[in-house]
């Protein structure tokens, strides 16, 4: 029984135990952290739409862009209070998806990605040329956050903005954990392994694809609004096709379908960025590339599956020709 | 009427017509066979009646209601279920997993997100009877790509019954299984419920005879003939349909 809930609870109090390590390890790193912690929102938003349900989209900043847009116009016209932005970039998030999914979840695959990308690329269009409202190229400024809760005023050196992510990430990972769990979790990954199946047993598979699209979408809202509360900041760049490209690659490395996988990757993703491109900024790339060819070619499953990858491997060592 | 009933069915692919004119009862209780060679429109057939296809012509009724024009699934919710030619299940889930989705459906809670899919003690005690049934308890918890194919048509039986039809087609159910291992389809399919309407495809002659009572021949499209299994075994036409070949 205690092994049990040991395995099952122990990735949670890890991550907790990593992300208060890192709090202390690298206090002059907080504003790289707290980008990765947003990150990891918007690359578990990915999970759910392309490694459950199969929906494969390049355009996952479009949602991401909209929350962050809504949440800072609401913050500087409306309401400072961040809480309810996070709720506001929700709602951004999932309406445009909701929106855009109506006719989205129609096509498939090449089509479906050349939509999406689309999608992200008008509604960058429309932020630029909404330059009296959104501040077009120079971006979204004046965002002043009050205190989380009315309790936590956000620092100088990122100390609220930083567990203000985690906790966001915290409840999104949880919530996230719930739904793939659930028979609506249950049938995304069977609207992914065989849509024909899910048809022929009465599932609505149109609607259940926006659905978890929309909610996709509400996530990816939320990390927009995150980005922001805390930076202050709002640029054309959330849209940006670059965004949506390397959630996707994060979330290869880290491995699809798997809630952890994608946090790993975000996390080795933006580590090995950060430090390779201090090295080195013109070749990081390729230590990236030539990772995510590793993974993809001996590890397809993702480096989630590296534990137990060498495990087997161990055993087939012994057991050889087996 | 209750049951299948239908009217001057056909369907065109471009200009190659693959069925034609088709006239077709099946009511509550009914076993019937649909044999003929390959190409002939069986599958299409089954496309057809359960929505995969729309048809060109003719009409599709079922307890009286016209269901020509109704999507898939929304056949499905009336009761219209039917087996893949080709084994198509849920291949990276377990055997478990894999009949759990479709009583899930069936039971109307797939927008169910804050509750476990696993945890309602009733779906999951029928889950186990349907396993029982086809001898898969053995193998509840391994992913279905790892089965054998024999293996694989049961859980495709196994998973299309989990829906409760109320007419059953089986699109060759016994295609690709060991000869050694086609005794559990047909004892799967003589211990189907007593009331249900059921149409089987098939190729094979010692299954049809084994569960039919009655067999319809359908040769490029158009029905030949219709009887039962003695007089389709008598019949000079499919005699020579089936000659030499023997049965298969
Ligand atoms: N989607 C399709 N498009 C074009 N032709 C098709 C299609 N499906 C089936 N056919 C053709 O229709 C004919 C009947 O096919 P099918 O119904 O699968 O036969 P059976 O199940 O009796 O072997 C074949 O000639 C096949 O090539
Ligand atoms: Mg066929």
């Amino acid at each position: 029984m205690l092994r049990r809930y040991g395995s099952q609870y122990a990735p949670a109090v890890l991550m907790i135990a990593v992300a208060v390590a890192a709090f202390f390890a690298f206090p002059f790193n907080l504003a790289f952290l707290t980008r990765i912690l947003i990150m990891i929102v918007l690359v578990l938003s990915l999970d759910l739409v392309l490694g459950y349900a199969g929906i494969a989209t390049l355009g996952q900043a479009a949602m991401y862009g909209a929350g962050a847009y809504a949440a800072g116009l609401f913050a500087i016209h409306v309401w400072a209070d961040p809480v309810a932005g996070l709720l506001i970039g929700a709602l951004a998030g999932a309406a445009l998806a909701a929106l855009a999914g109506l006719a989205l979840m129609r096509t498939h695959g090449l089509t479906l990605i050349m939509l999406t990308i689309a999608v992200a690329q008008i509604c960058s269009e429309i932020a630029n040329r909404a330059r009296d409202i959104t501040g077009g190229a120079d971006g979204l400024r004046g965002i002043r956050m009050q205190p989380v809760l009315g309790i936590w005023e956000f620092d100088f050196i990122g100390r609220t903005g930083y567990w203000y992510a985690f906790a966001v990430a915290a409840v999104v990972m949880v919530l996230l954990a719930v739904l793939v769990r659930s028979p609506f979790g249950l049938s995304l990954r069977g609207i992914h392994q065989s849509p024909e199946r899910m048809l022929a047993i009465g599932a609505p598979v149109y609607w259940r694809r926006h659905a978890a699209y929309t909610l996709g979408g509400g996530i990816a809202g939320i990390a927009g609004a995150l980005t922001a509360q805390i930076t202050q900041l709002v640029s054309l760049e959330t849209f940006s096709f670059a965004l949506s490209a390397e959630a996707m690659i994060m979330l290869i490395l880290g491995g699809t379908g798997r809630l952890y996988g994608a946090v790993i990757g975000t996390v080795i993703f933006m580590w090995v960025h950060h430090t390779a491109a201090a090295n080195d900024p013109f070749n990081w790339l390729f230590v990236i590339g030539a990772m995510v060819l590793a993974v993809v070619f001996f590890l397809p499953t993702g480096l989630i599956s590296l534990p137990p990858a060498l495990k087997r491997l161990a055993k087939g060592g012994r057991h050889a020709g087996s | 009427m209750q049951g299948l009933e239908v009217r001057g069915l056909s369907k065109r692919f471009g200009g190659l017509v693959v069925s034609e004119n088709i006239d077709f009862d099946l009511k509550p209780g009914d076993r019937k066979a649909l044999i003929g060679p390959n190409g002939a429109g069986k599958s299409t057939f089954a496309n057809l009646v359960t929505g995969i296809l729309a048809p060109s012509g003719g009409t599709i009724r079922f307890d009286g209601q016209d269901i020509g024009g109704m999507g898939e699934a929304h056949r499905v919710k009336l009761g219209i279920a039917k087996t893949f030619q080709i084994t198509t299940l849920f291949p990276e889930m377990t055997v478990r997993e894999n009949l759990r989705l479709p009583i899930l459906e069936r039971e109307g809670r797939g927008f169910r997100m804050f509750r476990r899919a696993s945890g309602d003690a009733a779906v999951e005690d029928e889950i186990g009877t349907l396993m029982a049934q086809f001898d898969l308890g053995p193998l509840a918890d391994r992913p279905v790509r790892d089965l054998a194919y024999g293996q694989q048509r049961l859980v495709e039986m196994a998973l299309t019954l989990a829906l409760k039809p109320r007419v059953l087609i089986l699109d060759e159910p016994a295609a690709g299984v060991p000869s050694s291992e086609t005794h559990l389809i047909t004892d799967a399919i003589a211990r189907l419920p007593e009331d249900l309407a059921v149409l089987v495809i098939e190729h094979d002659m010692d299954l049809v005879f084994k569960v039919a009572r009655s067999i319809v021949v359908l040769v490029q499209g158009r029905i030949l003939t219709e009887g039962t299994p003695s007089e389709i075994a008598g019949n000079a036409q499919v005699r020579e349909l089936y000659l030499g070949g023997g049965h298969d």
